[in-house]
């Protein structure tokens, strides 16, 4: 790819490069060609690249409509010979999805709202209030982002095992609704609102707190879709948090219930398939709906970190 | 009103005691509904796992000051220095394929060209699948008899495939390729943003004096992606340090161990066996490893600046 690729960059050409062998008219018409080559190169390019990334998906959808002893035909069938749409009308029978879906749903709100509210409210102490002591503050939320979670999980564990809330829904939401990332992610944001605008407020006669939520808030809209999103995507996709706090089934999330059918059943590919494309389907809806925002909050956090 | 007239410029001096006061509190009750549960759940484990890890304490007994007992016993143990290796293994590849794939990708991105919206949806949509059905449907890919990856192989003409997650030398490889797969889409978007924020005239006053674009990429594009790279590769490297769920699901550490990083024996040690001293003696020795990782890169990215 490397040898390719300055070549194709060669081409590129924001700016007529003169050659000073071809006579002007023949060059700006093999220039337009060029560059539509090389466009058609790099669409071609990327297309099989894209091709590439989503096989996996493609394998997973045909084969959650396969029968079992199909899913590992030699050669590779890509389009089920018959589409098995029972999978998905038994999967419920088989396994209590629907509570696993309902469990997921609610934690992944559930935080998701906390999250964004308590992040967004902190975010403006941070951002817009002024006094002694808030850099060093601010330092220590930026610094627990940097320590890996694993090398603190035993005593936050220890201390939910202490007020008796370990295999409850309410020691997750607590672990998982006050973090670092979101003060961090909004007051970025923030930062970007003029102080002006907060100031003309105040000689207005707001409060600071109607400041926050009259001005501020609404001008974050986007930073706060896009911490709403990461955070109810990261929920739903959690696997370790649930993994370590909850024990009884009628509280497993979908990736636990999903995990374990894979455990008991391991022959029972199509299903485990059927499985695997519900438990994606809801974030593939999210994602469609704000993908725009996604992308958006990754570049934000990213950009001024 | 004479009273917020007032504390206008007082925000700004931070002159008066009062105004000064005034600012701490209001300042304090934004923060305090996150302050509270963030200290209680990550500041003070964080602080306490450091002192744990001098201390003998399981579910049975109350904690006893044990020095450095630990880490001897950390030290002398055979899993903890194969999850070590294993951890490291998994960085070394995860770390440079992640940062090369997901760079080319971005380049490739920032083309204007129709369309471009799509594939970038598309290659960041790994990212954001769940976990467990990635590592699910990526172990049937590689499934070494009939899985589309050694299918694909053998029609490549390799003879003797490679047994991916049943094999203990191949298992770590499969699971790096499933995570840079995954990861990829994410640290494309920070390329993107970064690859977006070069200011254009650069390449023009490059291409005026004749660079070609191999040169245009080593003396623009680099140069002025520095920083984005920096920070990418701090995310990469503190990621791959704490990998977990991956290994967890897609093959739990095995076969045999080979594939047991070093989160997962905190795990195991600290919550199914309710070893929490020793637990937390590894915790302190990844955490380090994370914190030197980073310090370097700091240090490298500071003497290139100069």
């Amino acid at each position: 790819m490397s040898t390719t690729l300055p070549g194709r960059l060669r081409e590129a050409g924001e700016l007529p490069a003169p050659l000073p062998v071809t006579p002007p008219p023949a060059s700006a018409r093999s220039r337009a060609l060029r560059s539509r080559v090389r466009s058609a190169l790099v669409h071609a390019l990327l297309a099989g690249l894209t091709l590439a990334v989503l096989v996996p998906f493609v394998w997973m959808v045909s084969s959650s409509l396969k029968h079992d002893n199909q899913v590992f035909s030699v050669p590779v069938q890509w389009v089920p010979t018959e589409f098995v749409w029972s999978n998905y009308a038994d999967i419920w029978t088989r396994i209590p999805m629907l509570t696993y879906l309902r469990n997921s749903l609610f934690l992944a709100v559930t935080i998701t709202f906390l999250q964004v509210l308590t992040g967004s409210f902190a975010a403006y102490g941070f951002a817009k209030v002024r006094f002694p002591g808030r850099d060093v503050l601010f330092l220590a939320y930026i610094a627990t982002i940097a320590v890996p979670w694993q090398a603190y999980m035993v005593p936050q564990y220890i201390l939910m095992q202490k007020a008796g809330l370990t295999n409850t829904f309410t020691s997750l939401i607590l672990l998982q609704a006050f973090g670092a990332f979101g003060v961090f992610l909004m007051r970025q944001y923030y930062m970007t609102i003029p102080d002006e605008l907060c100031e003309a407020a105040r000689i207005d006669g707001l409060s600071e707190y109607g400041i926050w939520a009259r001005i501020v808030l609404p001008l974050s809209r986007p930073a706060l879709a896009s911490l709403a999103l990461l955070t109810f995507v990261h929920t739903w996709n959690d696997y370790m948090g649930p993994f370590i706090y909850l024990t009884s089934n009628e509280l497993w999330t979908v990736q636990l219930g999903l995990r374990s059918f894979v455990g008991l059943y391991d022959a029972e590919y199509a299903m485990i398939m059927t499985g695997s494309v519900i438990s994606v389907l809801p974030i593939l809806l999210v994602f469609l709906l704000g993908q725009r925002y996604f992308i958006q909050g990754i570049a934000t956090a990213g950009m001024k970190g | 009103m004479a009273l917020t007239d007032a504390s206008r410029p007082a925000l700004r001096r931070h002159g008066d005691p009062r105004q000064v006061r005034r600012n701490t509190l209001i300042g304090w009750s934004f923060i305090l509904p996150n302050f509270l549960g963030f200290a209680a759940l990550t500041l003070l484990p964080v602080v306490a796992a450091l002192g744990l890890s001098f201390m003998k304490w399981n579910s049975y007994s109350d904690p006893e000051w044990v020095g450095l007992a630990n880490f001897e016993r950390m030290l002398g143990n055979e899993t903890f220095w194969v999850a070590l290796k294993n951890t490291t293994y998994y960085a070394a590849g995860h770390i440079p394929l992640t940062m090369a794939a997901a760079l080319g990708l971005a380049i490739l991105l920032n083309e204007k060209l129709r369309g471009v919206g799509f594939f970038r949806t598309a290659l960041f949509f790994p990212y954001i699948t769940s976990l467990v059905a990635v590592a699910v449907v990526w172990n049937m890919l590689f499934n070494p008899t009939a899985g589309p990856v050694n299918l694909l192989l053998e029609a490549l003409g390799v003879a003797d495939p490679p047994g991916w997650t049943t094999s203990s030398d191949w298992a770590m490889p499969a699971v790096i390729i499933t995570s840079v797969w995954r990861d990829m889409g994410y640290y494309m978007v920070i390329y993107l943003a970064g690859l977006q924020a070069i200011p254009p005239e650069y390449y023009e006053a490059a291409q005026v004096d004749g660079a070609n674009a191999w040169q245009r990429f080593r003396n623009v594009t680099l140069p002025c992606l520095r920083p984005t790279t920096f920070l990418v590769l701090v995310m990469v490297t503190v990621g791959s340090f704490k990998v977990f769920d991956l290994i967890v699901v897609m093959t739990d550490g095995g076969p045999g161990r080979a594939t047991t990083v070093l989160s997962q024996l905190i795990y195991r040690e600290g919550i199914r066996e309710g070893r929490f001293g020793y637990a937390s003696a590894i915790s302190l020795v990844l955490f380090l490893i994370v914190l030197t990782v980073t310090v370097l890169q700091f240090k490298v990215q500071e003497r290139r600046e100069r």
